[in-house]
C-alpha cells in the first residue's frame, strides 16, 4: 500500500498562505469596508456630537466644549421650533398619503395589462430620477407667473376674475404663500416617496400565496372579507417597512425644501436638514449646525429599530 | 352584462393608473415642453402652456450646451460615479463573500451592523465631513466627492452582495480546491464570475446613487465648472435672479432620462436589497 503523495509546497502554495488561512483571509476581506465605515461615518457622526457640545464655528473650528449650550440655544430660536415642527407635519402628512395611494396603486399594477412596461417607468420616474432635477421641475410648475396650475384654474374660472372661487389675483403664488408653499412641499414628497412605496408594497402582495385566496373563494369569502382577513394582515408587516422607509428618507431630505423654497417665504416651510445647512455651513456655526441636526438622531433610532424587529419577523415567518 | 362590467372594470382600471402615470410624469412632460418652446411663447402667460404655440426650437439645447458648464457638470457626475463604483467594488465585494462565507453568528450580526450605518443620514454627517474636506485641502475638488460618497454605497452594496453569495453553493468552490484551486483562487476565479449579476446590480446603484447625490456636492463644491449635474442644473443655470427657464429644464430632462432608465431595470433588486429581504 503505498502512501497519498504528499506534493512538496510549491512556492506558489507558499506565497498564497497566508490567504488560504480562512480566519485570517476572512478578516482581510472585510477590513477595507469596515476602517471606510469607521472612518468615514463612525468617527464624523462622533465628531458631530463634540461639534454640537463645543463653540466651533468655521472661522474658529478648534474644539472647545462648552456643554449643552447649543441644544438650549436651538431650542428657544423660533426658527427652529418652525423647522421641528414641519419635519414632523412633512413627514407624517405626506407618507399617511403615501401608503394610501401606495396600496391602491400597487393592486393596480398587480394586474395583467397592455403597456405595462411603460405605465410603470412612468409611475417610478420621480423615485429613478435625481430628485434635484425632478424638483426643479416642479419649481416651474409652481411659478408665481406662468404656473400651468394657475393657468387651468383661470381657465376654468375658478381663478383671475372678481367671482372666482380662488379670489381675483391672477395667480396663487403656490411658493410665496405660508399655506400654499407648505402643501406644495407636502406634494413633492407625496410625489417623491410613492414609487418606492409602491414597489415596496408590489413585492408583498405577490408573495401572498395565491392558493390562500382561492381557498377563501371556495370557502364563500366575499371580496371585502378576504381584504379584511387575509390580505391585511399578511400585508401589514410589508406596509410598515414601506412606511418606515418613507419616514427615514423624507424626515432627513434636505433637496425638496432647498429647491423649492429655500426655506421661505419667511422660514415658513424650513425644516431640520434645511436649517442645519443654512446655520451650519451657510451661516459657519459648525456647532449650533451640529446641535440641530442632532435633533433627527432619535427619531431615526427609532425607526431603524423597528426596521430591524420588522425584518427579523418577516424572516422568521 | 357580464362583459359589459369586465370593460367597466378594464376601463376603471386605466383611468386610475392613467391618473397616476399623469401625476408622477407630469413635471418630465414639462420639462419637455420648456425644452423645445420659444421663449416668445414660454413667457406669455396667455398662451396655452400645454401647446406649442410658436414652431418649437432647439435654442435651449444649444445655449445649455454652448453657454453653461452643463457639459462640464455631466463629465463630472461621470469621473465621480465611475471612481465611487471601483471603490465601492473593490471594498464591498470581498467584504460581503467573507461575511456570507465564514460568518455564522458574528458575520450576520455585523453584516446588520454595516447596513444600520446606511440610515446615518447625509444630513447629520456633512457638517463633520465639510470639516475634512477642508482639513485635507479638498474643498472644489471632485475628490472631496469621490470619497465621501462610498460612505452611502458601501454599507448598502455590502448587504446587498451578501445576499447574492449566500445563494452560491459552497460546494463549487470546494469542488474548485480540490481540483487545485487555492483558497483565493477559487474566489476569484470561480466564485466572483457566478456573482456577476450581483455585481452589476452594484455598479449600478453605486453610480446612479452618486449622481442623485446633492447635499455633499452642494456644501463642498461652489465653483460652477467643478459642480455635479444634480447641484449644477438647480443652481447654476440662473443669470442673477432670472432663471434660465428654457436651457434649465433641457438640463433636468437630459440628466434625468438616461439614469432613470437604467435604474427602472434594476429597482427591484435594489427595493429587495434595502428592505433586508423582507420583500421578496
Amino acid at each position: 500500500m503505498t502512501s497519498p503523495a504528499v506534493s512538496p509546497p510549491s512556492p506558489e502554495t507558499e506565497r498564497a498562505g497566508i490567504l488560504d488561512r480562512e480566519g485570517t483571509l476572512a478578516k482581510l476581506l472585510i477590513a477595507p469596508a469596515v476602517l471606510y465605515i469607521v472612518a468615514m461615518i463612525g468617527f464624523p457622526f462622533v465628531l458631530a456630537i463634540l461639534y454640537s457640545l463645543s463653540s466651533s464655528t468655521t472661522g474658529d473650528p478648534s474644539l472647545k466644549i462648552v456643554g449643552l449650550r447649543n441644544f438650549g440655544a436651538a431650542l428657544s430660536d423660533p426658527v427652529f421650533r418652525i423647522a421641528l415642527r414641519n419635519t414632523f407635519l412633512f413627514t407624517l402628512l405626506s407618507q399617511a398619503i403615501v401608503i394610501v395611494l401606495s396600496r391602491v396603486l400597487a393592486n393596480a399594477l398587480m394586474k395583467a395589462f397592455r403597456g405595462k412596461w411603460i405605465v410603470r417607468f412612468l409611475i417610478m420616474l420621480p423615485w429613478t430620477a435625481p430628485i434635484s432635477l425632478g424638483t426643479i421641475g416642479w419649481l416651474w410648475m409652481y411659478d408665481s407667473i406662468f404656473s400651468p396650475i394657475d393657468w387651468v384654474l383661470r381657465y376654468l374660472g375658478a381663478l383671475g376674475s372678481a367671482a372666482a372661487l380662488f379670489g381675483p389675483q391672477t395667480n396663487l403664488y403656490w411658493l410665496g404663500v405660508p399655506g400654499l408653499a407648505i402643501a406644495s412641499v407636502i406634494i413633492v414628497n407625496v410625489w417623491r416617496i410613492l414609487p418606492l412605496a409602491t414597489v415596496i408594497q408590489l413585492g408583498g402582495l405577490s408573495s401572498i400565496p395565491r392558493d390562500l385566496i382561492e381557498a377563501a373563494e371556495v370557502d364563500g369569502a366575499t371580496p371585502w372579507r378576504r381584504t379584511l382577513s387575509i390580505t391585511i394582515p399578511l400585508t401589514l408587516p410589508i406596509v410598515s417597512i414601506a412606511f418606515l422607509f418613507g419616514i427615514v428618507f423624507t424626515f432627513t431630505d434636505l433637496v425638496v425644501v432647498y429647491v423649492l423654497t429655500r426655506g421661505g417665504p419667511v422660514h415658513m416651510t424650513q425644516v431640520l436638514s434645511t436649517w442645519t445647512f443654512f446655520k451650519g455651513i451657510e451661516g459657519g456655526d459648525l456647532a449650533q449646525g451640529a446641535a440641530i441636526s442632532l435633533f433627527m438622531f432619535p427619531v431615526l433610532a427609532v425607526v431603524a429599530a423597528l426596521i430591524l424587529r420588522m425584518a427579523r419577523r418577516t424572516e422568521v415567518v | 352584462m357580464a362583459s359589459l362590467g369586465k370593460l367597466a372594470r378594464r376601463g376603471g382600471l386605466y383611468t386610475l393608473l392613467g391618473g397616476f402615470a399623469f401625476f408622477s410624469a407630469f413635471p418630465f412632460y414639462w420639462m419637455v415642453i420648456a425644452t423645445f418652446k420659444r421663449d416668445h411663447d414660454l413667457f406669455s402667460p396667455l398662451n396655452n402652456p400645454f401647446l406649442f404655440n410658436e414652431p418649437p426650437t432647439l435654442d435651449h439645447l444649444r445655449l445649455l450646451f454652448t453657454e453653461t458648464h452643463f457639459a462640464g457638470y455631466l463629465t463630472n457626475t461621470l469621473v465621480v460615479g465611475l471612481a465611487v463604483v471601483a471603490i465601492t467594488l473593490a471594498t464591498a465585494v470581498p467584504a460581503a463573500y467573507a461575511l456570507a462565507r465564514w460568518a455564522r453568528g458574528w458575520g450576520e450580526t455585523l453584516g446588520i451592523g454595516i447596513f444600520l450605518t446606511y440610515l446615518v443620514p447625509p444630513t447629520i454627517l456633512f457638517i463633520p465631513l465639510s470639516r475634512f474636506a477642508s482639513y485635507f485641502g479638498l474643498q472644489e475638488s471632485l475628490w472631496s466627492l469621490i470619497l465621501v460618497y462610498p460612505t452611502f454605497t458601501i454599507p448598502f452594496c455590502t448587504w446587498l452582495l451578501m445576499g447574492f453569495f449566500k445563494t452560491i453553493p459552497k460546494d463549487i468552490e470546494e469542488q474548485a480546491m480540490i481540483d487545485g484551486l487555492s483558497r483565493f483562487e477559487a474566489m476569484t476565479k470561480v466564485v466572483f464570475p457566478l456573482a456577476v449579476s450581483g455585481i452589476l446590480t452594484v455598479v449600478v446603484f453605486s453610480f446612479t446613487l452618486s449622481m442623485h447625490e446633492f447635499i455633499y456636492a452642494l456644501t463642498f463644491i461652489s465653483v460652477s465648472a467643478k459642480k455635479t449635474v444634480s447641484i449644477g442644473v438647480p443652481t447654476e443655470l440662473v443669470r442673477g435672479d432670472v432663471f434660465q427657464w428654457g436651457p434649465l429644464m433641457a438640463g433636468a430632462l437630459i440628466a434625468s432620462i438616461p439614469v432613470a432608465v437604467v435604474y427602472t431595470f434594476f429597482l427591484d433588486r435594489f427595493v429587495a436589497g434595502f428592505t433586508m429581504g423582507a420583500v421578496k
